[in-house]
Formats: structure tokens, sequence, C-alpha cells
């Protein structure tokens, strides 16, 4: 035979894990990358453009003198930089991301395509309206659809995130109560302890006083406690339906029939619509107002924090107040409404310059043609299937902060870690060396240690099992006093836990040039 | 249906361990003859459908690149890199929340960190937040904020503030019941705005280039706003403007807000777009919005995380400097590889190209017959009287595949002495075949 | 000399013409690692109950409430400029405001040390 004895060993000879420091730092796939400006090429540039004619300058005297001092980068460079930035973050498409009442689920890549047809990324907002017909179709076919699913008369599309919606509904409550003439009476607004903070935030910035209401022993409002606080100082209620601990408001008839009859309005945080959407329509319920997060129920990319979008439909009795522009369908095709006109005087302005997030209407839209009523109900359902399944799972080791079934998000407290050594922060740092992003936790803040779990409708069984386990297993190793296991965690994400304490005594929130180079940039 | 993992064993699966046997079991707490209405939509369809549908929508609308194209006023057509598209669509970044556990979050973490340098080295300011939801946006919650500093109830604009954000602005003012107060519009960018300021003015909102196009020094506003108490608010909608003029932290603002779409942000009709938000240092705690700094990690590596969250709603509640709670994070994003490719040298380039184009352009347009250039300075956007209005021209132009720029009746539609006025923006996507096409057809139609 | 509590866990110690006042051990220790705080300026006048300052730890912002009318003498610029002190000597070295008490008393609205141990727990 000939023997070929050259070439690479083909088995591990060793497992000794005692040597793993790098030189660089880098643990393979995972490599340290510094800041843009960090050796950055201050006087380069990564695009080409045509070379300047040297024509004109009629600047009026203010051209710039100082240096940008911005680096700009080749393109391969600004390629592996934020590659590598990308490579440090967890992401929905890589597994469950079961932050409760932010709802993270899948995002179809036909929407991103679909933003991106020129017809609908390429169309600025204030070229002539017969050029943009398509766009204002969009705008309206979404309406229809968002009027359909919650059963109310009108829906402004203006608002650019959930809070933005939550303030256009305030202010929309109250140019109602100023057309009454009770502005300057109604002055307190109503909302669960359990509420988001944006609820008592945005009530504050439409000049409201805030009230809070105490939640009864199932987790929901007290009706009892409610009814008294009503009074004729009352603009109304901000209630979460489903609400933040995923319970549905059961009492919500009583409650808008209370509030109604002691002359205030009632808003409805939208943020977990997606738990009953095609189930229940909130205007059979009573509200008046209700903002829609397109990128929680209708899939638009959360994007790292943003964009969002936040239309509010609106009742009879506020839709007359709600904010300009709007899209009217008129003899000669579809009409904007730019401005307020003497029939539609009542308008309270506007909230932003344009018409809101047509990038996140179309894929809204894209959703829910894709899913079409029949599975805008499904998607409703196996939320809440799935929720109820971790909940069912989930709670032979760890304590449901409630009794009973849950809609789409399944809330725990730090019951089951009590004396344990670990807290409810341990064990999700703990989650985040298992591969799994936590849950939401310490919200709602009227539940001790709270973790709040949503996996939306996008988990497969399979995976959901896979959590589950993985969840069970770190309960019982809590409990069974690993307690240095849990506080060190987590240990192999792309960094340790984070000082926050420092970083907010001494905030540093840009990067500035070491002295010396300060002192030579200085000096050109 | 493509988008929903489960079949019909895993839910009976599941169902069984929940102990139910029908999903409505778990709706129990819906009133029940509110459950399951009947809805007035279509099934469900393939993507092949869907595209059709939506497809037929965006071909009815004339798309920016497909000819001749001069609207801006708050909006611009500028060519984006393709990698800024590649970098926003990586799962990492499109589909991760906002970064509550900073562990795994560097990514996003870090490339906020660097945006807000980048923002803060362009204004010319100490610092800059995570992004706001647009300008305008940012454009009233800056006037919130000078009302926490100075404690005063009145807002001063210039009538060269674009419209719309005057409007947003007031909206969110009036409604904690303060004052504001409009100068008048002068469209050659001549205002006495000084005038207007007094010891109970909490701020004065000022925009360079205004709305007009006129290159506004702002040093004089700050200096007389400064002597009364009052802040100066700087308003930029066009962000390029920035790689030519002097910024307006040389100039001596207090606040600056700032629309970014221009760098890496497509015009999308309105909206998603990235609203920058930069202050003074001793100001930072009054600012609204997201954060992001510097810190160590357990091991002593550098890390960045959200910080100073006490100003928001998630702590504040009621007491909050603003209700916002998410930035405009793939926006941001989107701006940061942009600059990032550009740096201060592509910035300075491509603001001359736009300069250029629009000299060119004010040089071609107000050569006709009975047009006239209002303004005296300008960086990418002039504003002309023509002899009749604006809006029929531009519907008549656009007839002939050219999308002219916004006309005064667009913006004023009150005020008749706007109706002639036509704002023209121009920048490196816009040729000298686009300016020819135009000065060719204003004459046919006036 | 007197030393008092509130129910919102400040301590006020009057000495003559003089009230100190800061906020107690037992509130440093819950709020966590303190990393800001909001002093207002001498000469202002606080009714009793009022907002006076503001303590942020990372988690939580609180508001400080005036235990007595009156006006402010000094404020205590150290914890300003390194609020971790609030967490170190909350009782001394960290004290917040001086003031010049209006009505004395006020003070017999407020727990003594040991009725402040009792309603802290």
């Amino acid at each position: 035979m000939s023997m070929n004895n050259q070439g690479r060993p083909t088995r591990p000879e060793t497992d000794d894990m005692t040597n793993s420091e790098t030189f660089t730092g880098n643990r393979a796939l995972q490599i340290e990358e510094p800041l843009i400006f960090e050796g950055g090429d201050m006087d380069g540039t990564g695009v080409d453009l045509p070379k300047p004619k040297g024509s004109g300058n009629r600047l009026g005297g203010l051209e710039r003198q100082s240096n940008i001092n911005l680096p700009g980068l080749a393109e391969p460079e600004a390629m592996r930089h934020f590659v590598r930035l990308s490579q440090k973050n967890y992401a929905i498409d890589m597994g469950p991301f079961p932050l409760g009442s932010c709802t993270m689920k899948h995002n179809p890549r036909l929407n991103e395509k679909m933003a991106r047809l020129p017809g609908f990324g390429d169309i600025h907002p204030l070229q002539p309206v017969s050029t943009v017909q398509g766009a204002l179709e969009l705008i309206d076919t979404l309406a229809t659809w968002l009027k359909e699913l919650t059963g109310m008369p009108a829906v402004a599309m203006s608002p650019k995130a959930g809070a933005h919606g939550e303030l256009c509904g305030m202010m929309a409550i109250r140019a109602a109560l100023e057309a009454r003439g009770e502005a300057d009476t109604r002055t307190r607004v109503l909302a669960p302890e359990s509420a988001h903070g944006t609820n008592p935030a945005t009530a504050a910035q439409c000049g409201f006083k805030v009230d809070s209401i105490p939640a009864d022993a199932s987790g929901r409002v007290d009706l009892d406690a409610f009814r008294e606080k009503l009074g004729p100082d009352v603009a109304g209620i901000m209630v979460t339906n489903p609400n933040t601990c995923g319970l549905f408001e059961r009492d919500i008839r009583a409650i808008a029939d209370a509030v109604h009859e002691a002359g205030g309005y009632f808003y409805c945080d939208g943020a977990n619509f997606n738990a009953i959407t095609g189930k229940v329509r909130p205007g059979d319920l009573g509200i008046d107002a209700m903002h829609i997060n397109l990128h929680k129920t209708f899939s638009t990319p959360h994007g790292g924090g943003g964009p969002g979008s936040g239309p509010t439909v609106l009742s009879e009795a506020l839709a007359p107040f709600a904010p300009i522009p709007y899209v009217v369908s008129g003899k000669d095709g579809f009409e904007l409404v730019e401005k307020r006109t003497q029939d539609e005087g009542q308008s309270f302005g506007r909230m932003t310059a344009f018409h809101g997030q047509m990038g996140m209407f179309v894929r809204a839209l894209s959703y829910m043609l894709s899913h079409g009523g029949d599975g805008l109900r499904q998607a409703a359902e196996d939320a809440v299937l799935n929720a109820n399944y971790v909940l069912a799972r989930l709670k032979t080791e760890m304590t449901p902060a409630f009794e009973g079934t849950c809609m789409h998000e399944a809330l725990f407290d730090d019951r089951f870690l009590a004396d344990s050594g670990v807290d409810t922060l341990d064990f999700a740092k703990a989650m985040i060396d298992e591969g799994y992003h936590p849950m939401t936790m310490y919200f709602p803040l009227v539940v001790h240690g709270a973790m709040l779990i949503e996996p939306t409708e996008s988990e497969a069984k399979q995976e959901l099992d896979r959590f589950c386990d993985a969840l069970l297993s770190l309960a019982k190793e809590a409990k069974a006093g690993k307690v240095g296991k849990f506080k060190a965690a987590p240990v192999h994400a792309p960094r340790r836990r984070l000082d926050e304490t420092g970083a907010a005594r001494k905030p540093v929130l840009r990067w500035t040039p070491p002295v010396s180079d300060a002192a030579s940039l200085a000096a050109e | 249906m493509r988008y929903l993992p489960l079949n019909e064993i895993d839910r009976a699966q599941m169902r069984e361990v929940i102990g139910v046997a029908d999903i409505d079991e778990l709706f129990a707490d819906v009133p029940g003859e509110t459950l399951n209405p009947s809805l007035n939509l279509p099934d469900h369809q393939g993507e092949f459908q869907v595209e059709t549908i939506l497809g037929e929508m965006a071909a009815k609308n004339r798309a920016a690149g497909a000819g001749p194209f001069f609207v801006g006023a708050g909006a611009y057509k500028h060519h984006v890199p393709a990698t800024v598209d590649h970098i926003i669509q990586r799962s990492e970044f499109l589909t991760s929340y906002t970064p509550y556990q900073p562990e795994i979050a560097q990514g996003t973490l870090q490339y906020l960190f660097e945006f807000q340098t980048q923002v803060a080295a362009l204004t010319g300011m100490d610092v800059a937040n995570a992004s706001m939801y647009d300008g305008s946006t940012a454009c009233a919650e800056a006037a919130l904020m000078a009302k926490r500093i100075t404690k005063r109830s009145r807002v001063v604009m210039s009538g060269g503030l674009h419209p719309h954000y005057a409007s947003v602005t007031r909206t969110n003012s009036e409604l904690i019941g303060d004052d504001v107060i409009f100068a008048p519009s002068s469209p050659d960018g001549q205002e006495d705005i000084l005038d207007f300021i007094d010891e109970e003015t909490s701020c004065v909102i000022v925009q360079t280039p205004d709305i007009f196009g006129n290159v506004r020094d702002l040093t004089p506003v700050a200096e007389a706003a400064h002597e009364k108490g009052a802040l100066l608010i700087a308003v930029v909608t066009e962000i390029v403007s920035l790689g030519a003029l002097k910024s307006p932290g040389e100039m001596g603002a207090d606040i600056v807000v700032a629309e970014g779409q221009s760098i890496g942000v497509s015009l999308n009709y309105g909206g998603p777009y990235v609203g920058l938000f930069a202050t003074r240092q001793k100001y930072v705690r009054q600012m609204p919005g997201r954060l992001c700094g510097e810190t160590m990690d357990a091991a002593g590596q550098r890390g960045f995380v959200l910080t100073l969250s006490t100003r928001e709603q998630h702590i504040r509640r009621d007491k909050a400097t603003s209700n916002i709670c998410t930035n405009s994070g793939l926006c941001a994003l989107a701006f940061t590889v942009h600059m990032s490719l550009l740096g201060g040298t592509g910035l300075r380039q491509l603001a001359t190209l736009n300069h250029e184009a629009a000299c060119d352009a004010a040089d071609a347009f107000s050569a006709i017959d009975g047009v006239e250039l209002v303004n005296t300075s300008f960086f990418n956007e002039f504003t002309l009287r023509l002899p009749r209005n604006a809006e029929e021209v531009v519907e008549d132009l656009a007839q002939r595949n050219i999308i002219a720029g916004v006309p005064g009746g667009r913006l004023w539609p009150d005020e008749e002495e706007m109706a002639n006025l036509l704002i023209v923006a121009t920048t490196e996507c816009v040729t000298s075949q686009h300016i020819e096409a135009f000065a060719a057809a204003l004459k046919e139609v006036l | 000399m007197t030393l008092k509590f509130t129910e919102d866990h400040e301590w006020v110690k009057v000495d003559g013409d003089v009230a100190i006042i800061g906020i107690t051990p037992h509130a440093a220790e819950q709020l966590g690692d303190v990393v800001f705080v909001e002093l207002p300026d001498t000469g202002k006048t606080f009714s009793q109950n009022d907002d006076m300052a503001v303590v942020e730890s990372v988690k939580a912002a609180s508001d400080v409430y005036a235990p007595i009318s009156g006006e402010i003498l000094e404020v205590n610029n150290d914890i300003v400029e390194a609020p971790e002190k609030v967490n170190e000597d909350p009782a001394g070295a960290a004290w917040f405001v001086k003031i010049k008490p209006s009505d004395l008393s006020e003070l017999d609205k407020l727990m003594d040390e040991a009725a402040y141990k009792e309603f802290i727990g």
C-alpha cells in the first residue's frame, strides 16, 4: 500500500479549558469591537461622490469653520464593524424573546420587502396628493381593518408609537372636555396601580392629575374602590385590557358604564390587544379610545427599541377631535385633510409633522392580509394557548402570581425563590447563560419580584418545551442553593453584569478624543 | 398558516396539559355575547397574493427616484448607500428589543453610543439622546424641557419655523397651559424675533435653514434669549446642512433638535424618521428620551447601558420628563451606518454638492420671466415667488412628471400671501437634466 | 437640641435657629446606590411637606419633603458632587439642607427616635 501520514489530526486531543484566555480578548465568533472613533480615519470617507464644481456660495457667511471630527470608514470596514456589533445582540430570529407586554413575535420578511417598494418607501409626505393615491389607499385600507377589528368608528393614524397614541387619546379626551366646557373642572384621571408608566406620564403631559386604583385579590381593577373614586372632577380612566398581569378585566363593561355615568371617558391601553384580536372588539366593551401598537399586535419589527407606530381608535364621542392630517375618500379619489376647516374645527391639532409611520403601515397591512380575519383570530388563540401552556408547565416549580388561567402572558412572583438567596434579577441573568432572553422582570409593580412571560404565537411547541425545561431546571437549582452560579450569571454572554450605578453617577454619554488627540485636533 | 407553527395535534396536547377542552375556556372572562364576533375581513392569503395587492397600490404612487423631484420642507430625497439597508435588515438589529438586558444587547447599545457621539459632534453640542420619533416631536419636547429648566411658560416661535413643527409644538405646550407666540412669517428670512423675547419667555425656537431655505444666524438670538434668561432651541430639518454651515452649538443654542431622515433613512411618506435631540451637559437630567452611557462589567471590560432612567416614565411615572418609551432605534442605526461611511469629510462633500445644485437651480429658475427668488441666502432649498398660484403650477408640472416642490398653500392654507410661493429643494439626486427639464416645463405652464 | 423623624424618612435636627435636614439610614438603604441629588436654592422657602429635594438611585427617584417650614440657609453641595456619601453617612456628613424654621411647633407632629424605630419595624 502507499502510505500518506501527512496532514492534520482529526480528533480532539484534550478538553482542558484552563488556558482559555486569548490574546485579543476575542472568543472565536465573539469578536471585540472598538468604537468607530477609535482608530477610524478622521479624514477618510467611505462614499464616492462626484467632484464639486467649486461654483456658488450663497450660505450667507455662515460656513462651518470647525472640524466635524467624525471618521469615515471604507465599506468593508463599516460592514465588519456593524456585523460584529450585531453578533452581540439577542434577537427573536435566534430564539424565544419572552418579554411580557412587549410582545416579541416573528417579523415576516415579506413585510420588509413590501415596505421597500419604491411606491411606498420612496415617496414624500408633501408631494402632490394626486401622485400618492396608492399611499392614501393603503392608509385607508389599514384604517378599515383596524376599525373592523376593534369595532370602533374612527381611527387616528398619525401617532408615532404606543405612548404617542396614548397622548392622542388623552388629548382627544381633553379636547372633548373643553368642548363641553368642563376641562377646568375634570382634572383627575384614574389608572390602576399595575399600569405601565406611560399611562401616568401621558396623563400628566395632558395636564391631568393621576389617581391610582388598587387591584383586587384576583389582579384586576377593584371595582368598588374604583367606583368610590369617581366624581365630578374625573376626566376619565386609563385601563390596559388584557391588563399587565396578563388577565382580562372581566368587569370591563361595568367599568365603562360607571365612568360614562360619571361623565368621564374610557381610555383603553391597547398594548395587549394581540391577545384578543379577532376574539372580541373593544368597541363592544364600551371604550372611547385605544391605541394599537402595530409593532406588537401586527408584527412590525421592534428594531432595538423602535420605530413604533400607534394608531388610535376613537369612539363617536371622541372622533370629531381627531388630530390632523387624515385621509378621506372624495369623488376624485382620496384626499388628505391637512388643516382644521370650518366643519372640522374641533380637531385638537397636529401631533407630528406628517402622516404617521407609513413604513409601519405597509408592514402591518402586509401581516394582516397574510393572516386574514381567520388567521388573526388563530394567532390570538395560539398566543393565549402558548402562554397558558407555559403557565401550566412552570407552576410545578415556580409560583404564579394569581390563581387560574391567563391570557397572552403568564405572571410569576418570586415566592418560589424565597430564602434561596437568588432573586428575580439573578434568575433572569441565569436564563441568559441558557441562551434565552429573560422575561420582563419587576413589572408590573404590584407583584413582588415579578416575572412576566409572553411567548407569543410564534413559538412552536417543541421550542416552548425546551424553554420550560430550562426554566424548571434553573428553579430547581436555585432552590437547591446554587446561589453562586446565579449571582455570577451571565458568564457566557458578550459581557458580564454591567455597573449601572457607576454609569449613572458619572454619566459618560459620548466618546471624546483622548487628551493628546484633542490637543492636536484643536491645533488644526 | 405560514407564520403559525402550532398544528392541531400540538394544540390538542397543549389544551390537555392546561386542562381545558376548548380554547374559548381560556377566554371565559370575556363577556360571552361579545366573544368571537363575525368579522367582515378576507381570509388568509399567500405571499404572492399579498405582494400583488400591495404592489398594485405602490404602483399608483410616483416615486421620488422616478424622475425630476424637488420636494423638501422637512424631508429630503438623498441617496442611501446599499450597506445601510443591509445592516438594518440583519436579524440581530431588526428583531431585537429595547436593550433591557445589556449583557446580550451590546450591539444595540454600542451603536446608540456612537449615534449620540455623532449627533453631538454634528450639532456642536455636549450630549445627545438615543433619538426621538422625528424632528417635529423632538421640537415639542424641547419646548417642554425649556419650561422645566426655566420654570417659565411662554414659548416664542420664529415665523421661519416649519409650520407643522410649530403646530405640533403648540398642541403640546397649550395642553399644559403655556402661552405660544408666533412671530409672523417672513419669506426672506428677515424677522424681528428679538422683540418677542421677554422675562416671561421660556424659549425661543428658530429653524435654520428656515422653512423658506434662508440660512439664519442664531448668535444674536442666543445672546438676546440668554440676556432675558430664556433658552434658544435651534431646529434643523435638513441635517446635511451641518456639513456646510456653522453648527447651532457654535452659535449658542441651548437645545438642538433636528430631523435626521436625510442621513440613512428613506422618505417613507413621512415616517418612520429619526428625531435628533442634543443639549448642554448641564441640562442632561432634564432631557426626554433614552440615553446610553459607558460603564464597566463585572470583569472590568468596557460596556454600555441605558442610563439616567429615573427621568423616564417607567420609574418617574407622572413626574417623568416625557411619556416617550420607544426611540427610533432602527432609523438611528441607519443614521449611524450612513454617517460612519460619510465621516466628516464625506458629509462636507455631500453638503457642497447639495448647495451647488441649489445655486444652479435658483439661477435657472429665477431667470424665467415673472419668477422671483425670495432668498438672499440658502443651503439646498429656496423659495420662488411665482406669478400665479403655486399649487396649480405644481399640479400642472406633476402632469409633466416633474414634482416641483412644496406650494405655499399646502403649508399655510389660510394665508393668501403665501399662495404664490414655491419651496424648491435640490439634493445630490438632482441632475442638471432635471433642472433643465423643470425650467423648460415651468416656462410652459406659467 | 431636638431630633425628629417623619413618616417619609426625613430627619430634622433643630439647634437654636437652625434646623438640619437629611434622610434616614433606613431610607438610604431602601433606595440602593444613590446616584444623584438635587437640592433647592438657598433663600427659597418651603412649607411643611412641600417637595424640597430629589434623591435618585438607579432604580428609583424620590422626592424629599420639608419636615418643617422654613427658609433654606445652606445646602450640602458635597452630596451633589459625590452622591455616594448619602449611602455612606446619611445621618451625619450627608445632610441635605439647613433651614431657618418658621414654626417650631410643627415639630410636635413628628416622631422621636424611638417612635421612628418602631415605625420602620
